[in-house]
């Protein structure tokens, strides 16, 4: 194959927001059923990766568990373990922590998924600091926010010597601390890379092989897939041992027009009353109920207390300037005559990045690889499993023909899949 | 009465000599994983179990983790309970009830927890002291009853996913350790998957293990399995093939052993049906041992029927879930 290849994951979250229930019918998303199903559709449409994100506290709205969102989800590596003897091709990530775990247990989990799979084992790296999601953890709220990825480095660098099982791995540094001798025989799961911060960065540059980077848009990730690549240099890495899978959202119509109502038909689905007044409870931190969704904004002040991080973890931006935010949105409201729904509707961060034919993507797509702007996406799904079966089905065939996608695996390891050099 | 029968799966058997006898890295072959809890299943064992520790088997060429091991098979499987062994002080109490809930959820109710202690070795792994077991049991027990069984709800009218009362914080405290919840994952099947822990360890488990040679002492809050290593005849008798593993290494286990025919061995069962509830079996070597047992030694055994969930198979009913119960 001389030209490049597009490579494919799926992020199936399993809760949030993002998850349109109401139209679901029977199909729970909660089910092993659920999960395997999604999982052989996505090997007949020959995708690299399902990826399985992480659970560690169940989201909340002021104290009280978050009713309107999907909730309820396994412990990743263990379902993915379930899913390794049920597929046969398809990569199986687990986003995990490096901040709730213990790098000897984890470390040996992911080997041994990697093992029981035959080498389609992957290990998505995240990092968390706040001590809300610790109370769940025997060392809670322990890593202050600008040591995550110094903890994160000696983590990935302990795990990457303990796959190596040679000999005992001795860490004894503030961050981790452990002395181990690997039960597993060698293996080497795909390393993957979230954060986008310059120290997230450099954790990609030196330790990952693939990144799960936010820069969707053209612009943004071509500007980030060539900062990213001069710095592997510094690594003594090669520009093609990284690949580079940007979070994407897709819609596909009929048309091009069709596809754009759908788009926002599912915006405003998943923005149901009860979300809306949610949504603005979390910056208020007061109770809106009495609020009606459809009228003005509440004309309450909002408390003074910062943003809490429980309905999910906050960027860094979002940790301040609450007040500011509300204020701004308070004259958007004013000036364009916006309902409570109406003014989420324009400032909630939820888009859709690729809305179109399946002609349309597959040539966007097609554009992005051959510029190396990207090497695949990870794609996630608001509707399950239509979406995917609808990727699968219709999207699929028109990047087969365009000859930037596999027409049959290849090879049989994840590694194979990404096409990423052997490690040695 | 009827007797439930476990089977110790892992490595190449119990005896530390086992691989030897054989390609010496078949146990961490996946299929060849499957393919003993398959035999084990298709011959009536009520439950597999899957011993583990983060430190190396003395001698042994390797092991995997034993949740993902008993995951894998989850889905190949449909009636035999699946136990892996989980030591209370190397894991998250909070990552080992999302583990154990996650494979009940998989297997729909077959689930079970054998609850291990721990060593300064396998402490060294994690950089931890330990804690006391009790604690870990418990935490495991209140974050799985932290989902009600009806807090999906759907209702669509109202934009509900869940009905919030019924999902909870359980607020566990330790004396090392707290854990707020609610667990990640819903309630398993079973309410509170299969407890298993060694009588010593004197925890609130639903199996309580004893040796072979103890039975008889009541032990009233808990079912009680005993264990008891086998080795059996084949071509070869079975105090030969004892000599032959014996001289290669050292089996230095406590544990009561039988080594003879498998019609001696039917007949011990037989006796211990009437002071326990069930055995748990360790072979000596699960490639020479396991075909024996499976053409010799069960059919010829009144065993308990299996049930769709690992609680029905045992006769345990689902225990009420202790949020429900307090009205919170």
């Amino acid at each position: 194959m001389s030209d490049a290849q597009l490579h494919l994951g799926l992020f199936y979250t399993g809760v949030g927001g993002q998850y349109l229930w109401q139209e679901a019918g029977d199909f729970d998303h909660t089910t092993i059923d659920a999960y395997l199903s999604v999982a052989k559709t996505l090997e007949r449409g020959l995708f690299d990766a399902f990826f399985l994100g992480e659970g560690l506290r169940v989201r909340e709205n002021r104290g009280r568990i978050l009713e309107t969102d999907v909730a309820g989800r396994p412990d990743a590596i263990t379902q993915l373990a379930a899913l390794a003897g049920a597929t046969e091709h398809i990569g199986l990530v687990a986003t995990q922590n490096a901040t709730y775990n213990f790098p000897a247990d984890l470390a040996r989990r992911l080997a041994t998924l990697d093992v029981l799979s035959g080498g389609r084992a992957g290990w998505n790296v995240v990092t968390t600091d706040n001590a809300w999601t610790g109370a769940n953890f025997r060392r809670g709220g322990w890593l202050p926010h600008e040591r995550r990825y110094e903890r994160a480095e000696q983590f990935v660098s302990a795990a990457k010597e303990i796959w190596a099982a040679e000999r005992t791995v001795e860490r004894h540094t503030d961050l981790v601390e452990l002395s181990v001798t690997p039960t597993v025989p060698r293996t080497r799961p795909v390393v993957l890379q979230a954060g986008d911060s310059p120290g997230g960065r450099d954790l990609a540059a030196r330790h990952a092989d693939a990144v799960f980077s936010g820069n969707t848009e053209y612009p943004k990730a071509l500007a980030y897939a060539t900062d990213l690549r001069s710095r592997l240099a510094g690594y003594g890495r090669s520009p093609d041992s990284l690949r580079i899978l940007p979070g994407a959202s897709v819609v596909l119509g009929a048309t091009d027009a069709e596809a754009q109502e759908r788009a926002e038909w599912l915006r405003r689905e998943l923005l149901t009353p009860r979300r809306a007044i949610g949504f603005l409870e979390q910056y208020w931190d007061k109770d809106l109920s009495a609020y009606d969704p459809d009228g003005p904004l509440p004309d309450v002040e909002p408390s003074s207390a910062e943003l809490d991080p429980s309905r999910g973890t906050l960027t860094i931006s979002d940790r301040t300037g609450k007040l500011d935010r509300i204020r701004q949105w308070r004259e958007l409201a004013a000036e364009k005559n916006l309902s409570i729904r109406e003014l989420v509707l324009q400032v909630q961060p939820t888009r859709h990045d690729f809305i179109g034919t399946p002609s349309r993507i597959a040539d966007e797509w097609a554009h992005y690889v051959r510029t190396r702007a990207v090497d695949g996406f990870i794609l996630g799904a608001d509707r399950l499993p239509t979406g995917v079966e609808e990727i699968v089905d219709r999207l699929i065939p028109e990047l087969q023909e365009r000859g930037v996608y596999r027409t049959s695996y290849t090879g049989s390891t994840l590694r194979e899949h990404l096409d990423l050099p052997t490690v040695d | 009465m009827a007797l439930h029968l476990a089977l110790e799966t892992d490595g190449a058997g119990a005896h530390p000599a086992a691989w030897r006898f054989g390609d010496p890295a078949n146990h961490l072959r996946p299929a060849a994983i499957r393919d003993v809890v398959l035999a084990a299943e298709s011959a009536g064992f009520a439950l597999a179990t899957f011993a583990d520790s983060p430190v190396p088997r003395a001698g042994a060429v390797g092991r995997l983790e034993s949740v993902g091991r008993a995951a894998f098979v989850s889905t190949r499987t449909t009636a035999i309970g699946l136990a892996p062994a989980v030591p209370t002080a190397t894991v998250e109490p909070f990552h080992l009830a999302a583990q154990i809930a996650s494979l009940d959820h998989a297997t729909r109710g077959r689930a079970a927890w054998v609850v291990t202690g721990t060593s300064p070795a396998a402490l060294a792994t994690v950089g931890l002291e330990e804690g006391p077991a009790s604690e870990v049991v418990a935490a495991v027990r209140a974050l799985w009853d932290s989902w009600e069984d009806d807090a999906v709800i759907k209702d669509v009218a109202s934009g509900r996913y869940l009905d919030a009362d019924k999902v909870h914080h359980v607020d566990f405290e330790g004396s090392s350790f707290t854990v707020k919840g609610p667990l990640i994952t819903p309630r398993p099947p079973q309410g509170q998957p299969v407890v298993i822990a060694d009588a010593g360890l004197a925890l609130d488990a639903d199996i309580a293990l004893i040796p072979a040679d103890e039975v008889g002492r009541a032990r009233p809050d808990s079912l009680v399995f005993a264990e008891l290593e086998v080795v059996l005849d084949t071509d070869v008798p079975a105090e030969s093939r004892l000599a032959a593993l014996d001289a290669a290494a050292e089996w230095g286990s406590s544990r009561t052993r039988y080594v003879g025919s498998a019609v001696g061995l039917v007949e011990l069962l037989g006796e211990l049906s009437s002071s326990v509830d069930g055995v748990l079996l360790h072979p000596a070597a699960l490639a020479v041992d396991l075909p024996v047992l499976t053409r010799h030694v069960l059919p010829a055994l009144d065993l308990a029927p299996r049930r769709p969930t690992l609680r029905e198979t045992l006769g345990l009913p689902k225990p009420v879930n202790r949020f429900a119960r307090a009205g919170l």
